[in-house]
């Protein structure tokens, strides 16, 4: 029998520290949409989408209500489409049936506009990347992403380049909402099949036909536990992340299980990143704070994060079946009201969130950079990026936004969004660097120092 | 089906009253109650109940929330799988 204080726990988790279940992302396969004519895939995607997908919002909003936990997002994510419009050519076609389908189910965004093409682009991959700029521009819930580096494969240094030039054309396209394409746009190393977290959520080739993949939050509720041990030791620390890691993922683990079966689904996996809001009390800077630093970026940063992201995950992973996607602490900058402040003040900068990537879930992550950054910069801020994910082993990514016509200031994305303070990059360039496209070998796996 | 059903407020009269009265009106039957006022008028109550077949959580706390408004209390219908499932392996 449960006891009182156990009620009261769980009650006070959702009702005061904002646990939730962020999102319910189902995942199709589209291998099966594929035609040589691109407005025949395009139909076959929408009638698919909309057949799985059409009871989504209705059996999300009745789980909700059945055990009284917030689900914030409903989801689509689909195979890559650069493989499903190979065919055809028939990529922005999709697009526009991803962006339909998606508003008449009613989730906000659908994954999955993705190409992956760590070691080699096709001719096709490559037009596809091409189309990226216009497709988000036009659309309003479509995602995209593409990964250009492994472990196994190494770095493909002529898609870095491109997709710098990529986001650059995003920003510029989408000018007048100050870039807001560009946090449609997520560029990956070693990007993970079941993530079901956008923007860089897609459905990986060797999944299922459908499967329901579920992300929980909480820092809110890490942070009121870390709030009564005070002063004790990085031993107790660790080990109240862990107790709380487990019990948030256990609600995780339930949910995700009963949408999956009633909406005739596989359960795929609980992704149990500790995902900020840019409210208070729900903030991953925040928790760094009550670990025991002034401000997110002090020397420090790096340490506490490194022990939050293993916590969670050994915590997390006790207490669910399959864990799965990216898992473990996100640092979006725009979406979190610690890191913000922490920017505001002058104690975050972008070279001591990039130390923070090497330890913790994904990577440079919403963070408003100069218009007048070039091509060649932000493809450098990405190889950097890749560099840390491929030689650790860990998935890493970029989603900056190139705010044009701003230097510095603050712009508003809205929204689960947030806003963020324009940050400044480095001075120098590595201009020649970029220009010499080609592949960064894969690394070596042993003699590791 | 069972659920948890959680009041949690300011302390005044006939709060168990309704909220029992209404679950009666319902169709649930009430297999353990506990209630505590902390500090002098902080209430909070937790019935475990069984609901009849048929009948939605979401329905129960539809219709528990005109008494909830009435007492100026939150009231909260769950599945009480949320809280095995968080504190019990």
């Amino acid at each position: 029998m449960l006891n009182r204080q156990e009620i009261i726990q769980t009650i006070s988790m959702i009702k005061d520290q904002h646990l939730d279940i962020r999102t319910v992302t189902m995942h199709l396969s589209l291998f099966d949409c594929i035609s040589e004519d691109a407005a025949r895939t395009a139909d076959n995607v929408k009638r698919k989408l909309l057949s799985r997908a059409g009871r989504l919002k209705e059996v999300v909003e009745e789980i909700q209500s059945k055990y009284g936990i917030p689900i914030v997002n409903k989801r689509l994510s689909v195979s890559p489409v650069s493989l499903i419009g190979a065919a055809s050519g028939g990529w922005r076609e999709i697009a526009l049936a991803m962006d339909d389908a998606a508003k008449t189910v009613g989730v906000d965004f659908i994954g999955g506009y993705s190409a992956l093409v760590q070691k080699a682009m096709t001719k096709e991959e490559e037009a596809f990347i091409l189309t990226i700029p216009e497709v988000l521009a036009s659309t309003d819930r479509v995602c995209a992403s593409v990964n250009v580096g492994s472990t196994r494969a190494g770095i493909n240094m002529d898609a870095v380049k491109l997709m710098g030039e990529v986001i650059k054309r995003t920003a510029d396209l989408t000018a007048d909402r100050d870039g807001i394409g560009c946090a449609k746009l997520v560029v990956f190393a070693n990007a993970v099949d079941d993530n079901p977290f956008m923007a860089g959520s897609f459905n990986g080739v060797s999944e299922g036909d459908c499967v329901v993949n579920v992300g929980i939050s909480g820092p809110g509720v890490v942070k009121a536990a870390l709030e009564s041990i005070r002063g004790e030791s990085c031993d107790v620390l660790s080990e109240t992340i862990k107790n709380t890691s487990f019990k948030i993922t256990r609600m995780g683990e339930l949910v995700g299980r009963e949408a999956a079966k009633a909406l005739g689904a596989a359960f795929g996996i609980v992704d149990l990143s500790l995902a900020p809001t840019p409210i208070r009390n729900d903030s991953v800077g925040e928790v760094l704070e009550e670990m025991g630093l002034s401000a997110v970026g002090a020397h420090g940063t790096t340490a506490c994060l490194a022990m939050l992201n293993d916590a969670v995950k050994k915590g997390g992973t006790m207490a669910s079946s399959h864990v799965g996607g990216l898992s473990g602490a996100f640092i979006p900058v725009s979406e979190d009201i610690g890191m913000i402040e922490a920017v505001r003040k002058g104690a975050l900068s972008l070279d001591k969130l990039e130390a923070m990537t090497s330890v913790c879930s994904v990577g440079l992550d919403m963070i408003a950079i100069p218009g007048s950054t070039s091509a060649a910069t932000v493809s450098a801020i990405i190889a950097d990026e890749a560099a840390i994910g491929v030689i650790n082993n860990k998935t890493t990514a970029v989603r900056v936004i190139p705010v044009c016509g701003k230097e510095e200031g603050e712009v508003e994305f809205g929204g689960l969004l947030g806003h963020a303070p324009i940050m400044p990059v480095g001075k120098e360039n590595a201009d020649a660097f970029i220009a010499r496209g080609g592949r960064i070998p894969a690394p070596i796996h042993s003699f590791k120092n | 089906m069972r659920a948890i059903v959680s009041v949690i407020g300011k302390d005044r009269t006939g709060i168990i009253a309704k909220v029992t009265m209404r679950l009666f009106e319902l169709g649930c039957n009430v297999e353990d109650i506990s209630q505590t006022v902390m500090h002098g008028s902080y209430f909070t109550m937790i019935m475990l109940i069984t609901l009849k077949e048929g009948l939605a959580i979401g329905t129960v706390g539809d219709a528990l929330q005109s008494v909830a408004e009435e007492l100026g209390v939150e009231i909260r219908v769950q599945h009480e799988d949320i809280f095995n499932s968080m504190h019990r392996i």
